[in-house]
């Protein structure tokens, strides 16, 4: 990272969320893009870490509707790899948040 | 039919939603006691300080309840032994990028899933020792967690086992081998803490701050060298971390908002295991910079991301509490440059005396750390590595015959430099009670001169040595033409000439060639050079 972006990074502290790539998570990624447009999806092997200013939110149905299936959302314990930021977990959103954001 | 419908959603059973469902089956597990006073049952959750007014503050955000814990830890295993099966049953132990690879497993399985077991020890001592209900139930997760991750690293690594050297008697190395005195004194300290100070320090500055440094280069790393059996085991452990992290953060905001008095103890705790944590993770940036043979990013990059930038996010969010940055950051920043250079060259000179390889980097290899460490890597390491190349080519291979001084608290040999100058050793020392105690650094002492009557104990391998601690009950040092270092690895139980040494004349590297017909290490330029 050069340090410009750095800098970019530490003036907004950033949540991330990481992720395994598999069939299932890949739509859960989809998922987490469409509704965090601020995020940016990091491929690394094996995983993908999805860093964003503030704030990142993971919607059910959002899930649900790329699935084609019922989601519960913690469903997400069988791909999640890390994360980092206050955990917000209703039955519909899972939300990761700083509160100095 | 409409009314039909209606009156049968009325019948059935309002499904719960997670907030209360997490309430029924976690709060509602408690009881108050009748015949014993709660102080009595838990006489370890105020002997250190730390004041909690409302237990009832403790929120585990996750909301994981037992029945759910149960579904989906079930679910982990089978994917997990699942891949395991098919990977043995396709000799997946031959797709890794090369046999030196393997060495990266090897210090995970000797120094690292020891540990997850300290763990799982660590929290169920924990889980008892809190009178909350929520961070009991919360412990008692993390527990078989851990308990989880060791038995599946072991079911996994047992497998290369079978082809490489080096991992058949990781438990007993743990307890023995020097270098893995670093990993089990770290633990041990933490475990010999209140359970106030080890949940801090486990769940929160080495989950939290620290444990994604281990990870995700790690597993993205075996994913990277084509170990799928590794990855598998390292993502499953990992998506428990997830949780454990939680934990970390969730203890930490709970103990500061009980009480202002619990503010400056707890950034005691957090300046002592962020230096304790960091010095442990010495060994993984030199895995990240010279044990994998493809490398998915630099120790330097990975601390940029995960310490400067997600570290700083977390201790600017716990600024409003009155906490600041771990002291002694600003050195670990510092040393970025430099950590993983220091210490694979201390594994290089005691080499004889580990249980897996080392090498030295080879010119491409060289040169990707030239590019990722432009300050640093051809000014000062550089030219010790191919002065060391040139004597191995020479057929003297240097190893370091004598023994290293050790930092009293982290237990590492004193290899780090001084903050601002690359060029000369740290050394720091104080004196307690008429004794002299050595340190690497300012943060491993200042955590001496804190608790001086703990570190005082610690079981120095060198020290032992020199005792004639580390010697099995038939070994005679009287005896004409007695070999101390022999006899040291006859103890760790040490195969010489298999397990330990340079990887270039190793069996494992020969057995790589003849299996695989492929090269054990990457080709030199100049040799195909000189073949042509």
């Amino acid at each position: 990272m050069s340090a410009s972006q750095a800098e970019g990074y530490a003036q907004t502290p950033i949540v991330f969320i990481a992720l395994q790539t598999n069939d299932e998570s890949r739509r859960i990624i989809d998922a987490i893009e469409a509704d965090n447009p601020h995020a940016k999806v990091n491929a690394f092997p094996a995983m993908v870490k999805i860093d964003a200013p503030g704030r990142i939110v993971v919607r059910r149905e959002s899930i649900e509707e790329r699935l084609g299936r019922a989601f519960d959302l913690r469903e997400l314990q069988l791909h999640l790899i890390s994360l980092s930021g206050n955990i917000d977990e209703s039955d519909d959103e899972f939300v990761l948040h700083w509160r100095t954001a | 039919m409409t009314t039909n419908k209606s009156s049968n959603i009325a019948k059935a059973p309002r499904k719960l939603s997670l907030k209360e469902n997490y309430a029924l089956m976690t709060r509602d597990l408690g009881w108050q006691p009748s015949y014993q006073s709660v102080d009595k049952i838990f006489p370890h959750d105020h002997f250190e300080g730390i004041k909690i007014h409302n237990w009832e503050g403790w929120e585990d955000p996750f909301r994981l309840t037992m029945d759910a814990y149960w579904k989906y830890q079930g679910e982990k295993e089978r994917k997990l032994y699942a891949i395991i099966d098919a990977f043995q049953q396709n000799n997946g132990q031959f797709n890794v990028t090369d046999a030196r690879y393997i060495n990266t497993l090897k210090l995970f399985l000797t120094g690292v899933s020891p540990l997850e077991y300290a763990a799982h020890r660590g929290f169920a001592i924990a889980g008892r020792a809190f009178r909350g209900v929520g961070p009991r139930v919360a412990c008692q997760m993390q527990a078989i967690d851990e308990l989880r991750h060791v038995q599946t690293q072991i079911h996994t690594i047992s497998h290369y086992n079978k082809f490489f050297n080096g991992l058949h008697d990781f438990k007993h190395m743990h307890d023995r081998v020097w270098y893995l005195s670093v990993p089990k004194s770290y633990f041990d300290d933490a475990m010999s803490a209140g359970p106030f100070e080890f949940i801090t320090a486990i769940s929160f500055s080495f989950e939290y701050v620290l444990t994604n440094l281990l990870f995700m280069p790690f597993m993205s790393g075996a994913a990277f060298n084509g170990d799928m059996a590794t990855v598998t085991f390292g993502f499953s452990a990992q998506s428990d971390e997830s949780r454990h992290m939680t934990l970390g953060l969730e203890v930490v905001k709970f103990i500061l908002e009980q009480d202002p008095d619990n503010v400056p103890i707890v950034q005691k705790w957090l300046d002592k295991w962020f230096w304790r944590g960091y010095r442990l993770l010495t060994l993984v940036a030199m895995m990240m910079d010279y044990m994998l043979p493809k490398r998915v990013m630099s120790w330097a990059e990975a601390w940029e991301i995960y310490f400067e930038q997600n570290g700083g996010s977390l201790f600017r969010d716990l600024e409003r509490y009155g906490i600041r940055m771990p002291k002694y950051h600003e050195v670990a920043t510092k040393e970025k440059n430099r950590l993983s250079h220091e210490a694979w060259a201390t594994f290089y000179n005691y080499t004889a005396a580990t249980d897996f390889h080392t090498w030295v980097p080879s010119s491409q290899e060289m040169n990707w750390l030239s590019e990722k460490y432009p300050e640093t890597f051809d000014r000062y390491y550089r030219p010790r590595f191919e002065f060391w190349r040139e004597r191995q080519q020479q057929g003297k291979r240097f190893y370091n015959p004598t023994l290293p001084m050790l930092c009293q608290t982290c237990q590492i040999p004193m290899i780090f430099t001084e903050p601002d100058d690359p060029t000369k050793i740290c050394y720091r020392e104080t004196e307690y009670r008429g004794e002299k105690f050595h340190f690497c650094s300012d943060g491993c002492k200042d955590i001496f001169c804190d608790e001086p009557e703990k570190y005082v104990q610690a079981w120095l391998p060198v020290h032992q040595i020199y005792q004639g601690n580390c010697f099995l009950p038939d070994a005679d040092p009287t005896a004409p033409g007695f070999n101390p270092l022999a006899e040291v690895l006859r103890y760790y139980n040490l195969n010489v000439g298999h397990d330990n040494g340079d990887y270039a004349d190793s069996p494992d590297r020969r057995n790589w060639e003849q299996w695989t017909g492929r090269p054990g290490a990457p080709v030199e330029e100049e040799e195909v050079g000189k073949a042509a």
